[in-house]
């Protein structure tokens, strides 16, 4: 390390050492990278998972079931061994060249000159300014992420009375977490028609934690000077309103990716889901830079973002090797009730994606989704799914769909209706 | 005779207080300020456009115009001495319809007759050349080189922590109900105590009134006019370069869209009178009608997230000026009506009250004994900030220690807020003072550890 002259020479940096930076490490040493460095902000590196409580992490790539501190902890401990190493605490904010990032530390300021990076910095949810959820500014309003960030590290209490905004799959898991601690959930509204998540989390949700969901309900206002005592809400279709008392609001879900570092460097970003536009190799537009899991696409589970780890360390090791950069010939786009799709490029005769899925995310409930791709006002394949739509979670589409893209017939369209 | 507890009472310590209190501490008497609310800047002063204005467009020989025309260059230069960020983004007054357009060599005369004259008429290619963001439609404009942008939170905090540092008293917390003005001594009575005093100031904002009627006047009657704003995410900051100002016309006042100091762009205000002086609320109509403003001013602005949203009350009055005087046999002086240019004009009020003292019987004697220079700690994201200052981390790694990552304010500067002359005692406070959980993810990653911060810190003062 040449921390006396604030410069560092690496091979990868990846920023953010959450399941997919953590993941990208690992398996970018065990192809043999030299000099692999996880710029991470936190003190403890893990990401999400870290003070996420539940169960039911790791299973697609650990083959496991673990609790989300124990897989973020298994996590650390893979990339360790491995022989990447982890810088905590330490922020990466801002480049200093294209492949050069400005670093602030405790133990110093430095540049950290890699030959490519890996930009993992992962999703957060959108609090309530965003939303624009009009009303005073007292104390009790979360994200989840703050919520259980508040309860599970620090040991904070939230307050006993809660009204849960978005019916998510992220949202039951706040729900548990307020459970836990005594704090009755006195409703959980939705703009959906139905609960965002599938039946298998809002049927017992209902069933075993007794939460009443109302859907077509929108929080359009917060009431309280010191701490929250009501929301206002509204029914979407009739426009009737309701004050609902609590001393507790959580906003949970409808993803931003931390796309922040990717939009300083002009690295091109998809506006429909706020992700960062990679190829099937997790390439972006600028040259050495690739992005992976959830600030690519806000978002999936943390084993699927840690998969794009496993799938990412292959092409990082080819560029290290090769130094060559194509841009995937052909645009993909989104349409009906499909807001946006990853990859947002493709190479029809390049290597497929992650999982060999494209992500998506749509905006109603479909339970035997068509899929349409077309291109150059051609209609390439027509299929129905057998696993449902819903505006709660990832949608995932076989990589098949698209077989039939030519790669020189301009942009292809995939609708979903 | 018992001693008094101060020669001076300022009531109030929003911008204007704590400037009065400031300018009194460099005389030879004591000084005392108090605050209905738990903080000083915790009203009007903390929810305002933060821009630095020249006076250009204030009603010509009004005390206003003098004030905010004489405070601009106060304000300028004690911003460079104690380090309150400053950027010279400059303005444009953007016309939209033929009546606006009309407008503008009226604005360029009052401008010169308010004794500004570097504005500029421009024709519509110039206005998208400065802003191309801006939405179609606009015609022409007028453009003010010397508006600029500040930071009203440091501004306010140097004035109050310049006083104390001098030996004010500051009281916190401590609402006035009554006051009995007596021969030789005035004594202000609150639910926190009593205290005498020879001279009472009023400052108080919103409350103006209310303290102005303690003394038996009926000069004025505050309406507080609610403005609603937008902050949107630093991602958007380079669509706003300049701040762009609405021309003022039969149609109403329009909001404006300004870059600001931290690095956001915002938008607003709205105008709606109310009666409730504590509401400060955001409304689903004010917000929408911003909406709808924002899509026809600037549509890509409104591409970008939403970072904060607040209401701020302006302290408003049946007069067309700000209403300061001395009643010399009451011992008591009244800044009432300030309004936004308060802000700008602040250090112009102090030094006028001054005169108004001297003149009505208050012997001011310069101190020789003041503390040396004191230097705020920087809010502004266009000057160097603890993060990115190699030595300032070298020397105390706490400084490279960042909690709050969206706005990168480090562990070293939220520690010297809870050490400093007036420290922060909520959580709104300690954003004033350092930006912390401002930012775009308002606490999803920090907001857990700034509250452990908060209780750890604000348990140990005394």
């Amino acid at each position: 390390m040449t921390a006396r002259s604030g410069d560092l020479h690496v091979d990868v940096a990846i920023i953010g050492g959450g399941p997919a930076g953590l993941s990208a490490a690992t398996h970018l040493r065990a192809a043999g990278v030299g000099d692999v460095l996880i710029i991470e902000r936190e003190h403890q590196a893990g990401g999400i998972p870290r003070h996420s409580q539940h169960t039911g992490y790791g299973i697609r790539d650990l083959h496991r079931v673990l609790n989300g501190p124990a897989y973020a902890a298994e996590l650390v401990a893979r990339a360790e061994a491995c022989g990447a190493r982890i810088l905590t605490g330490a922020m990466a904010t801002g480049w200093s060249g294209p492949l050069s990032l400005d670093v602030t530390s405790p133990s110093g300021v430095y540049r950290v000159h890699a030959r490519a990076v890996i930009i993992a910095t992962g999703a957060r949810e959108r609090p309530r300014t965003a939303r624009m959820v009009a009303g005073d500014r007292p104390s009790g309003v979360y994200t989840t992420g703050q919520l259980q960030n508040a309860t599970a590290i620090w040991g904070q209490h939230p307050g006993s009375r809660a009204v849960i905004v978005g019916a998510e799959l992220v949202s039951w898991s706040a729900v548990m977490t307020l459970r836990h601690h005594r704090c009755h959930v006195a409703l959980m509204t939705t703009q959906y028609a139905r609960a965002e998540s599938y039946a298998a989390m809002t049927l017992p949700g209902r069933l075993l934690l007794g939460v009443r969901v109302a859907t077509r309900t929108q929080v359009v206002q917060i009431i309280g000077k010191d701490r929250v005592q009501a929301v206002r809400i509204t029914h979407l279709d009739s426009g009737k309103s309701a004050l609902v008392p609590c001393d507790t609001v959580v906003f949970t879900g409808d993803w931003i990716a931390d796309n922040e570092l990717a939009r300083a460097h002009e690295v091109a970003v998809d506006p429909a889901s706020s992700g960062i536009i990679v190829d099937a190799g997790l390439r972006t537009s600028s040259a050495g830079v690739f992005a992976i899991g959830n600030v690519v696409h806000p978002v999936d589970t943390a084993d699927v973002a840690a998969l794009d780890g496993v799938h990412v360390a292959a092409q990082v090791a080819d560029f290290l090797h090769h130094q060559s950069w194509a841009t995937a010939p052909v645009e993909l786009q989104a349409a009906g009730a499909l807001r946006w799709v990853s990859p947002g490029r493709i190479d029809p005769s390049g290597p497929a994606p992650a999982r060999s899925r494209l992500l998506g995310w749509g905006s109603t409930v479909l339970r035997t989704p068509t899929i349409t791709v077309e291109q150059g006002g051609i209609c390439l394949s027509r299929q129905k799914l057998a696993w449902p739509m819903s505006p709660g979670r990832a949608f995932r589409m076989p990589w098949s769909i698209l077989a039939n893209v030519h790669p020189s017939r301009g942009p292809a369209t995939i609708t979903v209706a | 005779m018992k001693a008094l507890d101060a020669e001076v009472v300022v009531i109030g310590a929003g911008v204007v207080g704590s400037a009065i209190a400031k300018e009194l501490s460099g005389y030879r008497l004591s000084v005392l300020m108090v605050e209905a609310r738990p903080d000083i800047g915790d009203a009007t002063s903390k929810a305002n456009t933060a821009i630095l204005h020249t006076g250009f467009d204030a009603s010509p020989g009004s005390l206003e115009s003098r004030l905010v025309a004489r405070g601009y260059g106060l304000l300028r230069d004690y911003a460079g001495r104690v380090g309150i960020p400053i950027e010279d983004t400059g303005a444009l007054l953007v016309a939209w319809d033929d009546e606006q357009l009309s407008v503008l060599p009226k604005l360029q005369a009052k401008a010169t007759a308010n004794g500004y004259d570097a504005t500029q008429i421009v024709d519509a290619d110039a206005v998208y050349a400065r802003v191309p963001a801006l939405g179609p439609g606009a015609l022409g404009g007028l453009l003010v080189p010397g508006e600029s942008i500040i930071c009203p939170w440091t501004t306010n905090l140097a004035y109050a922590t310049e006083a104390v540092r001098a030996g004010v008293q500051l009281r916190r917390n401590w609402p006035v109900e009554r006051i009995e003005v007596n021969d030789q001594v005035t004594t202000v009575h609150g639910p926190a105590g009593d205290m005498t005093c020879r001279w009472v100031i009023n400052a108080a904002g919103l409350g103006a009134d209310r303290i102005d009627a303690m003394f038996g006047y009926e000069r004025f009657a505050i309406v507080p006019r609610k403005g609603e704003l937008l902050v949107f995410d630093k991602n958007a900051r380079a669509l706003a370069p300049v701040i762009v100002l609405p021309v003022p016309s039969a149609k109403g006042k329009g909001v404006l869209i300004s870059p600001t100091i931290f690095g956001n762009v915002m938008l607003g205000p709205t105008s709606q009178n109310i009666t409730d002086r504590t509401d400060t609320a955001t409304t689903v109509d004010g917000i929408e009608f911003l909406r709808r403003k924002g899509m026809s001013l600037m549509p890509e602005l409104m591409m970008e997230e939403v970072t904060a949203m607040y209401a701020g009350l302006r302290a408003s009055t049946q007069h067309d000026d700000f209403i300061i005087e001395a009643d010399s046999a009451q011992r008591y002086v009244v800044a009432g009506g300030i309004r936004s240019t308060g802000l700008t004009a602040s250090l112009a009020i102090a030094e006028h009250i001054v005169v108004l003292l001297n003149e009505a019987g208050l012997r001011l004697r310069a101190r020789q004994d003041l503390p040396g220079p004191m230097r705020m700690p920087n809010l502004g994201e266009g000057f160097m900030r603890p993060y990115r200052d190699e030595q300032r981390i070298a020397a105390d790694a706490r400084y490279g220690d960042i909690v709050c990552f969206c706005e990168r304010v480090s562990l070293g500067e939220i520690h010297d807020a809870f050490a400093s002359d007036i420290p922060p005692v909520d959580l709104d406070g300690l954003r004033r003072r350092t930006r912390a959980v401002m930012g775009r993810c308002q606490g999803f990653y920090c907001g857990a550890r700034v509250q452990q911060l908060l209780d750890q810190c604000a348990g140990e003062r005394p």
